[in-house]
């Protein structure tokens, strides 16, 4: 009932074109940033913020990265935590070696380099496509996971081959609490997130979406194929770049080539299969399903199973119920949480009249 | 019906084309001119190399033998993005949109060479990129208008039925503003009255905008109507080439759609 757009007329094309055309969507959105910006960080405490909300955000990140690729340019990638894994080396080298840069910079500069690695790595596509191209993709993953492992130059010849994050300092402050971490990933997250949705509706995300559709008529329409799957693969590479980034200095603060390992690759691609291949919300919603629901099976379990079942029985369990729900939810809606979402806004449109 | 309108100079000279796929003959030694403003239909049997012509013109195929001539410039090889760059636009004989996209979105696509803000502007949304968008929104709205498509500009072409998907084809490559327009089989598997209105559409583009026009077409009801000048092309030769009333009366063509005992 509350939930109507009766009444709201669009005069303007800029209105029509709003990301929310929908009054009540933003107040939903302005509402959501207060609370993100301002009740999270005075409710949550240090462990939630430090090890579940930061991360999750920055896997968010990374799977807006390459849902720019997959989603919606069609490309498949199994590189992703590769192109992580050359942001967070490229930032943490140049902090150290180019001191007078400051932090965001770094981070930006990171997300280039990342983008320009992707761009390279992106070449093949042009020739090879679908399962061919995601083998292609993991050419980069396990050649960039072996470079940083065996080139000292990059570790700063650390001989644990491990690296730490120096103190972080933006226009003055230092920021080492878990708050501020938080707030600086969130803040990043919501720019880039931004920045993304407005590329997806604009023409470069139309040129994406044209090639991934139908490669021939976007080329007959006047789109060059190569140069638009390339800007695919940078700005992709860019945020799981940044994403590589924050996730070093934001939450582990010493990090190994081996945390961007194959297995982070298809965590998040199975955050945007489940949360909606194509779609900017369905990045946070998917990372939010596969970082957010193990632990909350965990505590069910560990509320009504206590005591009543083996632990090693309990950790079982959780694993089939997790991958339970994960076919559960694809078998409800092949298109991920994100449709699913959108489906319930349109119902929600006519509820309860619905004819 | 239309030989009062200006018909111009020759705008796309096609010279002695050979297309060859291995040991098939797709095309032999076609020459064929377009002139400016003129609707030309490109009919034949199943096989003759009506589309292998179109795909030529538009760069898709490169030709192994003879030279494309558009506006003045001759080419050999060039990309189909080129191609569009130059002012040519096509549809394709199945429809080829994108399926996954709105009705507006699939027009809007067709301004993406009219467009000029980079990615760092698209990424801001705002002012120099916000006005560009508006800017050719405006012009995808008037093709939406002419082709009576507003009630549907929202919706995923995917869910949209056979005939009103060609007409978003046809959206598609107007909001392209093309000079040279090309047609595969606009008219393929649609009922009369679709295919009355898709006549009336493809008209209207060449009185209002003076579009040039190459199509392709099976009914020859339709052809006759609605062409200036026909081509006939036969096992990858021309046969043909002439008004309409002309061509109809030609012995070659005649043998060549009813066969004839060799």
């Amino acid at each position: 009932m509350l939930y109507r757009e009766a009444g709201q007329f669009k005069t303007s094309y800029q209105k029509d074109q709003a990301i929310f055309p929908i009054r009540q969507d933003r107040i939903a959105v302005w509402a959501l940033l207060l609370a993100v910006f301002i009740a999270v960080p005075l409710l949550a405490d240090d462990y939630w913020l430090g090890s579940i909300i930061t991360p999750l955000l920055v896997l968010s990140l990374a799977a807006i990265g390459l849902n720019i690729l997959t989603g919606y340019a069609g490309q498949l990638s199994l590189g992703t935590a590769g192109f992580m894994a050359v942001g967070a080396f490229a930032a943490y080298n140049l902090n150290i070696r180019v001191p007078e840069l400051p932090l965001i910079v770094d981070f930006l500069l990171a997300g280039v380099f990342a983008a320009m690695v992707g761009m390279v790595f992106g070449l093949p596509s042009l020739r090879i496509k679908g399962f061919y191209l995601a083998v292609a993709t993991l050419a980069a993953q396990f050649f960039i996971e072996w470079v940083f492992t065996h080139v000292g130059w990059f570790t700063n010849y650390s001989s644990s081959g491990v690296i730490s994050a120096p103190p972080m300092h933006i226009l003055g402050m230092t920021i080492d609490t878990a708050v501020e971490k938080y707030l600086l990933t969130l803040s990043v997250v919501a720019v880039l997130a931004l920045g993304a949705k407005n590329m997806v509706r604009s023409r470069i995300g139309r040129s994406w979406m044209a090639v991934r559709d139908k490669d021939i008529s976007a080329e007959v329409i006047g789109i060059p194929l190569l140069s638009t799957k390339l800007s695919a693969f940078g700005i992709s590479s860019f945020y799981c770049g940044v994403a590589g980034a924050l996730w070093t200095y934001c939450y582990l603060g010493t990090v190994e080539p081996a945390a961007f390992d194959l297995n982070r690759s298809f965590q998040v691609l199975f955050m945007i299969i489940i949360g909606g291949v194509g779609s900017i919300l369905g990045s946070f919603l998917g990372a939010g399903f596969i970082v957010l629901l193990p632990i909350l099976l965990n505590n069910i379990a560990a509320m009504i199973g206590h005591g009543t079942l083996q632990a090693d029985t309990m950790a079982n369990l959780e694993h089939i119920i997790f991958g339970g729900l994960i076919i559960f939810f694809l078998i409800v809606e092949p298109h991920g949480l994100a449709r699913l979402w959108q489906i319930a806004k349109e119902k929600l449109r006519l509820w309860p009249f619905p004819y | 019906m239309s030989g009062e309108r200006k018909i111009g100079d020759v705008i796309l000279r096609c010279d002695n084309i050979s297309l060859s796929f291995g040991g098939v003959r797709a095309l032999t030694n076609i020459s064929v001119d377009v002139r400016e403003h003129e609707v030309l239909a490109i009919i034949g049997p199943n096989g003759a190399g009506k589309s292998s012509m179109l795909n030529v013109i538009n760069g898709v195929y490169h030709p192994q033998e003879g030279t494309v001539t558009y506006r003045g410039q001759t080419r050999r090889a060039m990309k189909p993005h080129e191609t569009a760059r130059q002012g040519i636009a096509r549809t394709f004989q199945n429809i080829a949109l994108f399926k996954g996209m709105s009705v507006l979105d699939n027009i809007m696509t067709g301004r993406y060479t009219k467009m000029k803000r980079n990615f760092l502007w698209q990424a801001l949304y705002w002012g120099a990129n916000l006005r560009e968008e508006i800017e050719h929104r405006e012009v995808c709205e008037r093709v939406i208008d002419f082709l009576q498509i507003e009630n549907i500009r929202k919706t995923p072409v995917g869910r949209l039925p056979y005939g009103l998907q060609k007409r978003v084809e046809l959206g598609r490559a107007l909001a392209a503003e093309p000079d040279l327009l090309l047609l595969d089989e606009p008219m393929a598997g649609m009922n009369v009255e679709e295919k009355e209105d898709m006549c009336r559409f493809i008209l209207d583009v060449n009185d209002e905008f003076g579009t040039t026009i190459v199509l392709i077409e099976h009914d020859m009801g339709v052809v006759m109507d609605i062409s200036d000048r026909v081509a006939v092309l036969d096992y990858g030769k021309k046969i043909a080439d002439g008004p309409p009333e002309e061509v109809r009366a030609n012995q070659d063509v005649i043998d060549a759609y009813l066969g004839v005992a060799h």
